[in-house]
């Protein structure tokens, strides 16, 4: 179908062909388009000197800037590194507490501290380590295995009845709806809760004293303010692991649960711990 | 007897199925082969139903086979609506984690559902129906190989119906786009194999001496998607009574094989094949000729010899070699000028009738889908800069950028198109309704500018978030502090999406109206009285 065609709305002639009624018009390549389309070819072939790009036999061209992402990102991590290099050596070789009383170490090391946190830890204690039900609030000053710089070192070092390290921290309540009543068992939730707030049935918390005093004041003490040596927590500061209320602390009494925190000496090493250690001081409860 | 052999074929498959279901290695499999056996059954039911003993009726040599074309704008349109429902749904879940239902509603089994629901379940059947309409029409020739396009018609939505019930079962090859396991796989070789002789032969037939530019674009699709697939999914399986197998490449390789696959899976099914369809509809609507031949000639070259090295833009910053990702890089940016040359042609094809912006809601239409395919080319090869992806990788920005093009180019050039040809199918004289296309049109390009606006957002701050740090050389942010930044830019996105779900609603209520041979009662467009004038009496 060759034959001389001109549109009539632009005045430009056609290729002469038609498929279904459609025509093609004979312009041009667009000036702009064509310039474009060589300045980017250009710049490829010059972008491919200047980086590693043309495979041959058995390597690729290094291109003549001499990069690679590997050095690249060793030299931005050792120039990283050497900006805090004083500061790591000084963590290293000093005591938690005595960074915490160093103005300017304190700070470096909260800084690291809280890095770390937030990759390691929010997990479980939440982003703001405000923690969640079974996972202690690490701003609050109610600490179960004490709140001192050292001991929250030696939590984070050894974790919490982590098995696989010997010196982790260890305490197990027993359940006792094998070893009281479930009569006992109500008295004794309504006695601890009201040393904190107000209890549904109070004709329960006397012979709920006497509970606590024969079964729990071993561990929890006769004031029921606990011992941070067993891990038992203090049970008069309404501050509840596992929920606050009579029927929460009965679950908790009759069978209770027992956190497990990792053992982290050996994923983070002595230094990043005693960071770590300085920020959850730092928090607002540390001792 | 008329489809005898096929029955009997079709009897001979739902026994195969019958036994693997029994004899399968895994669970998931023998679910899957009672799957299969029980759409073979439909098959065969349906088959059963139209068989006649007459002799078949000679057919019109010269007639055009349109009957697995109207088919498949029924299947566009069907899968169309489920693949953006999904789509809201998973939205919806990422906004609330809740929403997830174990084990066979989780996002990880809905989102390749839903991206395998669009791009090939949607996308794929309004690329099969207007390749077929397109082919017929610009080589005046009917479709090669007797009822072979009913084959490929059907055997296209048997692999959907497999991938999609194989996903929600939990069997996938974990290759992005690629999900489907080894008999999938093979099964869709065996169609796409029909499909380039459906193709290929009518052509081959044609009896116009030159081959339209639409079919160029087609055929390239065709034949590089058939590439693409079979090698990237080269694999063993573990048994050939299993579901499960494992791939030929390792490692990096592995990695970049994906990428060459998962970027020209854009580039070839998403971009070439959708260009070959405005090559057509845009002319036709518009009643235009293309601006240029030559730019035609030329941006089909380059984009196709340019878009199958620019893969490794994926894997920046990874164990892929320095080499791999210049390269990536370098193609990616020559790649920018051949893709516009798309856009420019399909713009200025339009030149003349600018008129029509106003008075035909299906131009309106059109042109949007090439704005949007203009903006997301030139968003495509700035995201592959390195300095550039190395905010943009893993962020929400990368699934901004796709859905501008998904939504924006793919989704509004195909509604286009089945606008276009639906009346034409069915003989009828106009759509149900124009005003319902305006409708469409507004809810559907609202919603992407909401979507894609509030990705940008939400990456951008994704990404600066991630590589905060602060004056001592720590970073700022927790992974969850960023995941909880994002939360109400997710819920606006699951709002954009359901604006879009919804045009598209709207829009099979109006196709199968003008299906069912109605017409609305309504205003006609303004400045469109009687009917749409041809470009010549409007412009000049």
């Amino acid at each position: 179908m060759s034959s001389e065609h001109i549109d009539e709305v632009s005045g430009i002639s056609t290729t002469g062909h038609e498929w279904d009624g459609i025509r093609e018009l004979n312009n041009p390549l667009p000036r702009w388009w064509v310039t474009t389309f060589y300045i980017t070819i250009v710049w490829a072939i010059g972008y491919t000197i200047a980086y590693p790009a043309w495979p041959m036999l058995t390597s690729a061209t290094r291109g003549v800037l001499g990069y690679s992402s590997r050095n690249h990102v060793k030299n931005e991590l050792a120039a990283a590194e050497a900006a805090k290099a004083k500061y790591v050596a000084a963590v290293e070789s000093k005591t938690v507490s005595e960074i915490a009383a160093d103005d300017a170490l304190r700070e470096f090391a909260v800084a690291a501290g809280g890095a770390a946190f937030r990759v390691n830890c929010v997990q479980c204690h939440g982003s703001g380590a405000q923690g969640s039900k079974g996972f202690p609030n690490l701003n609050d000053d109610d600490w179960l295995w004490g709140g001192k710089a050292e001991q929250i070192q030696q939590t984070i070092t050894h974790g919490i009845r982590f098995a696989s390290d010997p010196d982790t921290r260890v305490s197990e309540m027993p359940a006792f709806g094998d070893i009281i009543t479930a009569d006992q068992i109500a008295q004794v939730s309504t006695y601890v809760a009201s040393l904190s707030g107000l209890v549904r049935d109070a004709r329960l918390i006397e012979p709920g004293a006497n509970v606590f005093a024969e079964n729990c004041a071993a561990c929890h003490g006769e004031n029921a303010k606990g011992n941070k040596e067993l891990g038992a927590p203090d049970l008069t500061d309404a501050i509840w692991l596992y929920g606050p209320g009579e029927t929460a602390i009965a679950a908790q009494v009759r069978a209770p649960k027992h956190g497990v925190m990792p053992a982290w000496i050996g994923r983070l090493g002595e230094t990043k711990v005693k960071e770590l250690a300085v920020y959850i001081h730092s928090l607002g409860g540390g001792e | 007897m008329k489809i005898g052999i096929e029955i009997v074929a079709l009897g001979l498959f739902a026994f195969m199925a019958l036994v693997a279901a029994g004899f399968g290695v895994d669970e998931p499999f023998r679910q899957h082969m009672w799957v299969l056996f029980f759409v073979l059954l439909g098959f065969i039911a349906i088959l059963l139903r139209n068989t006649s003993f007459a002799p078949a009726a000679p057919v019109d040599p010269s007639a055009y086979m349109d009957g697995p074309i109207r088919y498949g704008a029924i299947a566009t349109m069907f899968w169309g609506v489920v693949g953006m429902l999904v789509g809201v749904v998973i939205a919806l879940q990422l906004a609330n984690p809740d929403l997830n239902v174990e084990p066979w509603f989780n996002f990880g089994r809905l989102r390749p559902l839903h991206t395998s629901g669009v791009v090939f379940a949607f996308g794929g059947n309004a690329l099969l129906c207007t390749s077929l309409y397109v082919v017929q029409r610009t080589c005046r020739a009917r479709l090669f190989g007797g009822d072979l396009a009913w084959f490929v018609f059907w055997g296209y939505q048997l692999f959907i119906v497999m991938a999609a019930t194989g996903y929600l079962l939990g069997i996938t090859e974990s290759r992005e786009y690629a999900e489907p396991e080894w008999y999938v796989d093979l099964w869709l070789t065996i169609v796409w194999v029909a499909y380039l002789l459906l193709f290929l032969g009518t052509i081959l037939k044609r009896k116009e001496p030159h081959i339209y530019v639409a079919n160029w674009f087609y055929l390239s699709f065709i034949v590089t998607i058939a590439m693409l697939h079979v090698i990237n999914n080269l694999s063993m399986p573990a048994s050939f009574l299993g579901s499960k197998s494992y791939s030929a490449f390792s490692g990096v390789q592995d990695a970049l094989t994906q990428w060459w696959y998962g970027h020209n899976a854009v580039g070839f099914f998403l971009t070439a094949g959708f260009l070959g369809m405005m090559y057509y509809f845009v002319p036709k609507q518009a009643n235009r000729p293309v601006y240029s031949y030559r730019l035609s000639i030329i941006h089909f070259w380059a984009l196709i010899f340019l878009y199958i090295w620019a893969g490794p833009h994926h894997l920046h910053y990874t164990a892929l070699p320095d080499w791999a990702q210049t390269l990536g890089m370098a193609f990616s940016i020559m790649l920018w000028m051949p893709s516009w040359g798309g856009m420019i042609n399909g713009l200025m094809t339009l030149s003349g009738a600018w008129d029509k912006l106003r008075t035909d809601p299906i131009i309106r239409m059109m042109v949007m889908a090439v704005a949007f395919y203009g903006m997301s080319t030139f968003e495509g090869p700035m995201m592959s800069i390195k300095t550039i992806n190395s905010l943009s990788h893993y962020t929400d920005w990368t699934i901004g950028h796709v859905h501008s093009g998904a939504l924006g180019w793919v989704g509004m050039i195909s509604f286009g198109a089945i606008y276009y040809m639906v009346p034409k199918l069915w003989n009828r004289e106009r759509l149900y309704s124009l005003r319902l296309v305006t409708w469409h049109f507004w809810l559907a390009t609202l919603g992407i500018v909401v979507y894609a606006a509030v990705m940008w957002v939400s990456g951008i701050m994704q990404g600066l978030m991630w590589r905060e740090y602060d004056e001592q050389g720590f970073l700022v942010y927790s992974f969850a502090e960023t995941v909880a930044a994002m939360h109400p830019y997710y819920i606006m996105r699951a709002i954009g999406g359901a604006m879009y779900l919804s045009g598209a609603l709207i829009m099979a209520w109006n196709i199968a109206m003008t299906i069912l041979g109605h017409q609305r009662e309504e205003e006609p467009m303004p400045g469109s009285i009687p009917a749409l004038r041809p470009a010549r009496s409007g412009a000049r």
